[in-house]
């Protein structure tokens, strides 16, 4: 029954979202928000290393740092910061309706959720694709050999479209298994309902790490589609925009240029001109932005640049055992690039 | 001459056959009567042999009940460690950590009330007066704001006391709505009759889904600029008018079961519709109808935790979060056995409770 009714509802939200006029004014958003004390960020709630509470029920994840570091941009304090919990369907509505300032919730940026949904996305805190796990034992060595497979894949996201397009494009077959909740999905893949499971590949390895016997799945190198994840915000308010985008490169240009939470404070003392411009000791950024001159210096100092964020939540020392892959400095091959801050 | 004596002896006293009386007699009489009894006894006999001792073993014998996570992958048994050591989490969700005595305590409030008017002889006005001023205690101690509490927003109210805030607050609240519906449906008034079918049919016709959908999706882009109503407080509302279309159409039944003559003496004795109503009519009816209300309000305090759907974290959700954890993932069957049993507690205390007030009631 749930099932046959969302695509209804998601139509009609859709359907309203376009035909309400947004009326925001430049500055508009974080004007509310210092008036308020607090930034509102919608996030997961449920995915592991981005967007989860911890047995203590503390906020932890790469998405629920990246709304800390905007707070910490406004604010000089990580912690004056409010998740909200928003399940894939109401998560654009949300931040539409203003009932969130910032999306942090490993959000795809398409197209279409730009320019129909009214959002803007910033830029990209992790470089996200899909790929497949399987038992080593079904012999395979490429996803083009998973012919007439049957796939374990979550339903309703882009994932499901992913894959779907994927065999498609190879003429290959394929027969769905679609399951509604990640912890069964998972179990009716390591009890062999399915040849192969579907997901993003930054889930594949905490999915293998939890098998009954690990050794027994590996991960296929295939990666089958790009799912760049971004904050977003809405349409309307380019200062907003700015300041959520430029807080989440501050945390990449620190790694870039060195600078960490450890040093930080050393750093201030940097004669190197691109150093003093972005802790603010030559002023002009935070001006420009609407901030505080020393708004990086805080993202870092109380945060942590883009690889320490990267590492507490989702590195090589966690669960998830994630290498940095697409997710390394443009030095080192990977895609995280920030522009000058001049 | 000497009376004779003569000894009657004792009749001796034939007992029933050993196999006819004490256990055996009770098992050949009820176990074994006919082949077809005997088979459908050694065949339940067998399956509670297969069945049960695993269970147990299971269970007690080869479980973990307080370890970190690697020691339950390597155990043969359930692992209750997934429970034990994120029991807080499960039970409070975000409520501040050095301040949960505050929900237990409230919680121990609460309880502390249903266990005192379960017996129907302590129901009198002042019992009627302390139950509001009970739960708006429950409220201060949760939400705090005076007597050196700090102040805890209700997003923060979440596990174990968000599901019993909107079963609470939903079911006390739909009931006396949903008896007004009832009487609004038939009345003789037109626009409060015509006003009760729309409302009931409206809400009985979509799923409690689409209802919170609505409420906490499209609600919030008809509102004015810069209006946002809790969202608890939305979900609230939301289950407050779906139970009350349901119950509405159970008091509706047992105002029709009430005979003409009833309405028509009350009538004759001069009552006022008002009167008629409380004296005459409602007591009966309302009693009538005790079972198929109590499902219905069992089955709302089981639908609180739809609320999942639109991000609030109620029992269910946070039994959900912790299993999400790599660390917890795969021992979904522990975790939802303990929720399950929590609310069978529930559940169970409603249907025993109104079993007891219907065999006090006579109905």
């Amino acid at each position: 029954m749930l099932r046959s009714i969302k695509p209804g509802i998601v139509i009609l939200v859709a359907a309203l979202l376009l035909a309400i006029p947004l009326v925001v004014n430049a500055g508009e958003t974080l004007d509310s928000v210092k008036a308020r004390g607090y930034l509102i960020v919608g996030v997961n709630g449920g995915l592991f290393g981005f967007g989860m509470p911890d047995e203590k029920g503390v906020w932890r994840g790469l998405d629920v740092d990246t709304g800390r570091a905007v707070a910490a941009g406004i604010f000089a304090d990580p912690d004056k910061v409010k998740f909200v919990t928003l399940t894939t369907q109401t998560r654009f509505t949300a931040l539409q309706s203003k009932e969130v300032d910032v999306l942090c919730r490993n959000a795809t940026r398409t197209l279409t959720r730009e320019t129909e949904l009214g959002l803007n996305f910033v830029a990209v805190n992790y470089y996200d694709g899909q790929g497949f796990l399987i038992p080593k034992k079904l012999g395979v060595k490429s996803a083009k050999e998973l012919d007439g497979a049957s796939v374990c894949v979550l339903p309703g996201t882009t994932t499901e479209q992913n894959v779907a397009d994927f065999f498609r494009t190879n003429k290959l077959t394929m027969k769905p298994v679609v399951i509604e909740q990640n912890t069964e999905l998972n179990q009716a893949f390591f009890s062999g309902r399915c040849d192969c499971l579907t997901s993003d590949a930054s889930q594949l390895a905490g999915i293998r790490a939890v098998a009954p016997n690990p050794d027994d799945y590996m991960i296929l190198p295939d990666i089958i589609s790009k799912e760049p994840l971004a904050p977003a915000v809405r349409h309307g308010d380019d200062q907003w925009r700015d300041i959520v985008d430029f807080c989440v490169l501050a945390m990449i240009a620190a790694e870039d240029l060195g600078i960490s939470s450890k040093n930080v404070d050393e750093m201030l003392k940097n004669e190197s001109p691109d150093v003093k411009r972005f802790l603010g000791v030559t002023p002009g950024n935070g001006k420009a932005l609407g901030l505080d001159e020393k708004w990086a210096y805080n993202i870092i100092k109380k945060v942590g640049n883009y690889g320490e964020v990267f590492e507490r939540n989702v590195g090589e020392e966690t669960k998830l055992k994630l290498k940095r892959g697409l997710n390394a400095q443009w030095k080192d091959g990977g895609l995280m690039y920030a522009p000058p801050f001049k | 001459m000497e009376p004779a004596i003569i000894s009657i002896p004792a009749t001796e006293e034939i007992k029933p056959p050993i196999t006819g009386i004490g256990v055996i007699g009770w098992v050949r009489k009820n176990l074994f009567t006919g082949k077809f009894n005997t088979l459908l006894t050694l065949l339940i006999l067998f399956a509670i042999v297969k069945t049960v001792p695993p269970i147990i073993r299971w269970a007690f014998v080869d479980s973990l009940w307080s370890s970190q996570s690697q020691a339950c992958k390597e155990a043969a048994g359930a692992c209750w460690s997934v429970v034990t050591n994120n029991i807080r989490f499960i039970l409070f969700g975000f409520y501040p950590y050095d301040q949960q005595w505050r929900p237990i305590a409230a919680i121990a409030l609460l309880v502390g009330f249903i266990i005192y008017s379960h017996n129907r002889r302590r129901w009198n006005t002042k019992l009627l007066i302390a139950w509001p001023l009970g739960l708006a205690a429950m409220g201060i101690i949760m939400y705090g704001g005076i007597f050196s509490l700090p102040e805890v927003e209700t997003e923060k109210w979440s596990g174990i006391s968000l599901t019993l805030l909107l079963a609470i607050f939903g079911l006390s609240a739909a009931y006396p709505l949903g008896v007004l519906l009832a009487l609004g449906r038939r009345s003789r008034l037109p626009a409060i009759k015509a006003l009760s079918v729309v409302y009931i049919e409206l809400i009985r016709g979509v799923p409690l889904i689409s209802m919170l959908f609505m409420a906490s999706v499209m609600l919030p882009l008809f509102l004015p600029e810069g209006i946002t109503i809790n969202k608890i407080l939305r979900a609230q509302v939301a289950i407050i008018l779906f139970t009350a279309a349901y119950i509405a159409e159970v008091v509706r039944g047992g105002l029709q079961a009430i005979p003409r003559g009833q309405y028509e003496a009350a009538e004759a004795l001069g009552l006022s519709y008002y009167q008629k109503m409380r004296l005459i009519v409602l007591p009966q009816a309302l009693k009538t109808v005790i079972p198929p209300t109590v499902s219905i309000l069992i089955s709302a305090f089981k639908d609180t935790s739809l609320v999942v759907i639109i991000g609030l974290f109620d029992l269910l959700k946070t039994t959900h979060v912790t299993l999400s954890n790599p660390d917890w993932m795969g021992f979904s069957n522990e975790a939802y056995l303990f929720t399950s049993l929590i609310y069978f507690v529930g559940c169970f205390f409603m249907s025993n409770f109104s079993r007891r007030l219907e065999t006090q009631l006579k109905t």
